[in-house]
């Protein structure tokens, strides 16, 4: 009845994603009415590349994550082998180490003047294949988001893809037969769920794409940006790039419509036992992948960190260090608090509104660092200009004009509607375990709309706010291009910083900003082993 | 009076009305009590009293201060209405003591705790002030739903099947005792139920509510005895209609006898009547001329409820003590013992 209407207010909290993604269409509008003096250059030279080079780049990457992230994720859950009970949870650790840092660690140790081919050179070999190349990145980036399909594989693996591979042994088929026809079948729907974030991943990023010199559609908008000094034609790329991403939500959206989660309980259906030879191999797989992906690389995060320790660490890093922590402090707390509220407006919501309203929220996600920040450069830049048109006509000409550009209220924004559905989901699921009668018991207490979200709301809504505001730290932690794009002049931070001396190749000087965002970064990755162990043994 | 609604009616949303047409008075230190079916429309009403809907039409005044009307809705938490839940509720993050002391945001700290825990005694739970909601049983977070209602001293309390998720053997014992409670605190109460006994139990007056219509409110024995419609009179107590014919005097003609029917239904001569008889109505006599054969017998401890079916072939209901044990088939005596019954027309 008259109660459930949304409130007009909780519009305003996805206007940071409406508006830049609003701004970027409308100059895509206008730029073909009139096409911009920099749109020759930028149709022959720099969209066919980004665009091959982007196919390319996610073709390749969905295809090793799926592939790396099946087989792991069948050996785990379907067979029996030494180690399998640790690389279970522990295959999962490369996602605490954001791709930019794999890439220059590898380019490091692999390109010509590292460590690496420098001692096969001594040794008389060479041909080494050059690492800063296509398949370099795929390479990085398959390792860094294979777990993605790793974990949804083995979930789905693990349930009913077990219980089927018995009925399909027991009606006569082999192991292998029972696993082509009856566990990889029924397992894909997850797989392909897998492999939708890691090729949405994939689009978005930035800092590994840069680390290789490789341009792809976001490295792309930064460097017309940044290199060419033509927003306009930034503007242009993020269109193109933004049209491709909400086509491939909305498909993801549709798929999962039809998707429904089969939770992984009941009785545990027994392993298959791999024999001496497999066993070793199986072992041996797994142990090799984890190095690739997180255990070397971390070792040589921390040998070039000792080695550079005494020049690194220093005010300025400490400078970084905070700036860092600050951001991402005030960005986790803006998020969090920002869904707490949607939250508690969508909370007795209904109709297509309130629907809308939360796919808007969550949208953000879906868009790369970089169309957020052109987008809303756009619209800060609008939004400063009519500010000045509108104090001049009161204070005359000669006031000083506004700049809201390169503030940190615009950067705490971007970083809001980049990564407000990190913050929103766990709050919205916590709100969906307080039970109705709650609300309307302390309201029928006398405790008014303020008091409810005060008194009995937000003690419930603890956990939720605590692992939102946990992981909207760490993604803001880790964003290097919204960070690179729209900080205040001269404000360096971690990852500013890991991008500065990557691209200047002083690899072994970027290792210690580099170890603390991994370090942060395990922090999301250990809560998720956990909680995953936990609704095991429950 | 302290509850007056006048013609209320409720929709969800655009669908069609849930409740209309609805009026009922409530005196304050009363318990009333609505009583209908599943989808009768109870609960909603009792929404609209707390504030949680909005009648579409209709009034409801507390205390005479309008806080329901079509262009009016005082806000749940200033009605001075507290609800006890079918679920009770409580807040999971809050100690007993803490949920008591929910609504008395307005006194200090000490005198808060002093009036919840002089509460707590009230409703015999004294030494459960710290433990946390989930450590207490059904019937213990019941009373503590209760205490944290009364201690506000609302005008009004409302209780939503308080007795659904309880034990069925504890019902009619906790409904007695949430009664007792209600009286020493001389609380105006309101609750909603399904089920019959639990309001005899509880309630001064009671309406029963049909498909979002109020068909009577009453006192129990009222409805029992002097039901308006064939609804009132199927929902409440066991009964079987017999056929009738009324005599010249006021009388019906039955295959049972001649009774007199209430004056209220009093018909035309020669109108052919359904008659309502309850199974205490009808006595087992031996002496009695008129036999019945035994078709059904439902041992109930201190009665037996047999169903017996008259020469014509109707088939009554007799409330009978135990140790009149006939088994099926035999012709048993039987009797009318009914000062008046009640009559519709066919």
């Amino acid at each position: 009845m008259s109660r459930r209407r949304l409130p007009w207010s909780a519009w305003w909290f996805v206007l940071p994603v409406v508006l830049p993604l609003a701004a970027i269409f409308a100059s895509a509008l206008r730029a073909l009415a009139t096409p911009p003096e920099i749109w020759p250059h930028l149709l022959d030279y720099v969209l066919p590349q980004a665009a091959l080079n982007t196919f390319w780049l996610v073709a390749g990457v969905a295809l090793l994550a799926a592939l790396l992230g099946i087989t792991l994720g069948a050996l785990v859950a379907l067979t029996e082998f030494p180690g399998r009970r640790w690389f279970e949870w522990s295959l999962l650790l490369p996602l605490a180490a954001p791709g930019y840092v794999l890439a220059f660690v590898y380019i490091g140790l692999l390109d010509f003047a590292g460590p690496v081919q420098a001692m096969l050179r001594a040794t008389g070999i060479h041909g080494f294949p050059e690492i800063r190349s296509r398949g370099g990145v795929i390479l990085v980036l398959g390792l860094t988001l294979y777990p993605y399909v790793y974990l949804l594989a083995r979930e789905a693996f693990r349930g009913q893809g077990a219980r089927a591979m018995e009925a399909a042994r027991s009606l006569g088929m082999s192991w292998r037969e029972a696993f082509l026809h009856a566990a990889l079948p029924l397992a894909r729907p997850w797989i392909a769920g897998g492999v939708g974030l890691v090729v949405m991943e994939t689009l978005a990023d930035f800092g590994t794409v840069a680390a290789f010199n490789y341009d792809t559609f976001t490295t792309a908008i930064y460097k017309t940006w940044f290199a060419l000094f033509s927003f306009d034609g930034a503007m242009q790329l993020a269109a193109v790039l933004v049209t491709v991403v909400l086509v491939l939500a909305v498909l993801e959206q549709r798929r999962r419509l039809r998707r429904r989660f089969v939770a992984a309980t009941g009785a545990q259906v027994k392993r298959t036992r791999l024999g001496g030879g497999k066993a070793l191999a199986a072992t041996l797989l797994c142990g090799l992948v984890l190095a690739a992906a997180f255990i070397l690389p971390l070792l040589q995060l921390i040998a070039w960190s000792v080695q550079s320790f005494a020049a690194e660490f220093s005010a300025n890093y400490l400078g970084y260090l905070g700036r860092s922590l600050l951001l991402a402090a005030s960005g986790a707390l803006l998020i969090v608090a920002v869904a707490v509220l949607l939250g508690y407006a969508l909370r007795n919501a209904r109709g297509w509104q309130a629907q809308l309203l939360s796919r808007l929220a969550s949208l953000g996600y879906a868009l790369p660092g970089p169309v957020i920040a052109v987008g809303l450069f756009a619209v800060v830049a609008m939004a400063s200009n009519g500010l000045t048109a509108g104090w001049r006509m009161l204070a005359g000409e000669e006031a000083s004009a506004f700049h809201l550009q390169g503030t940190l209220a615009v950067l705490l924004i971007a970083y809001l509607a980049r990564f407000l559905a990190v913050g929103f989901n766990p709050v919205e699921s916590a709100f969906g375990r307080i039970g109705r009668n709650l609300d309307e018991a302390a309201r029928s207490l006398g405790a008014t709309s303020a008091e409810l979200l005060a008194r009995v709301h937000l003690p419930l809504l603890r956990g939720g706010v605590l692992t939102g505001a946990i992981l909207a730290f760490v993604d803001v932690l880790k964003d290097m291009p919204i960070t690179l794009m729209l900080r205040p002049y001269g404000w360096e931070t971690l990852a500013t910083r890991v991008f500065e001396l990557t691209s200047e190749g002083e690899y072994a000087r970027a290792a210690l900003p580099a170890v603390a965002i991994v370090l942060a970064g395990m922090l999301p990755v250990l809560m998720l082993i956990r909680s995953l162990n936990a609704a095991r043994n429950r | 009076m302290l509850l007056e609604i006048d013609d209320l009616a409720l929709r969800y949303e655009a669908g069609p009305l849930v409740v209309e047409g609805l009026s009922l008075r409530l005196e304050a230190g009363e318990i009333g009590c609505l009583l209908g079916p599943s989808g009768c429309g109870k609960t909603s009403v009792l929404r609209a009293i707390a504030g949680f809907e909005s009648p579409c039409a209709g009034e409801i005044r507390l205390g005479g201060e309008c806080v329901a009307a079509a262009q009016r809705h005082v806000p749940p938490e200033r009605r001075g209405v507290r609800v006890v839940f079918q679920d009770f509720a409580l807040f999971p993050h809050l100690t007993v003591l803490e949920n008591v002391a929910f609504g008395l945001r307005q006194l200090a700290r000490g005198a808060r705790h002093a009036a919840a825990l002089e509460m707590l005694a009230v409703v015999r739970l004294p030494d459960l002030a710290d433990r946390y909601p989930h450590e207490l049983s059904g019937g213990q977070q019941q009373r503590v739903a209760l205490a944290r209602a009364l201690v506000t001293r609302p005008r009004l309390i409302l209780l939503d099947e308080p007795f659904s998720s309880l034990d069925t053997e504890l019902r009619e014992e906790l409904a007695v005792e949430v009664r007792d409670i209600l009286r020493s605190q001389g609380a105006t109460a309101l609750f909603v139920t399904h089920d019959q006994h639990e309001s005899f139990a509880l309630a001064d007056r009671i309406g029963v509510m049909h498909s979002g219509h109020m068909v009577q409110w009453d006192t129990a024995y009222n409805l029992y005895h002097r039901p308006v419609s064939r609804f009132v009179a199927d929902f409440v107590g066991q009964g079987v209609f017999i056929n009738g014919r009324m005599a010249a005097d006021g009388r019906v003609q039955t295959a049972l006898g001649t009774p007199r029917s209430r004056a209220e239904h009093v018909l035309p001569p020669g109108t052919e009547v359904d008659v309502l008889l309850r199974p205490d109505d009808v006595v087992h006599d031996d002496g009695a001329s008129m036999k019945a054969v035994v078709v059904k017998k439902v041992f109930r401890g201190a009665t037996i409820l047999y169903t017996l079916r008259l020469p014509d072939g109707t088939e009554i209901l007799s409330l009978v003590p135990s140790h009149h044990d006939h088994p099926l088939g035999e012709a048993i005596g039987v009797r009318l013992d009914a000062e008046h019954v009640v009559v519709f027309p066919r």
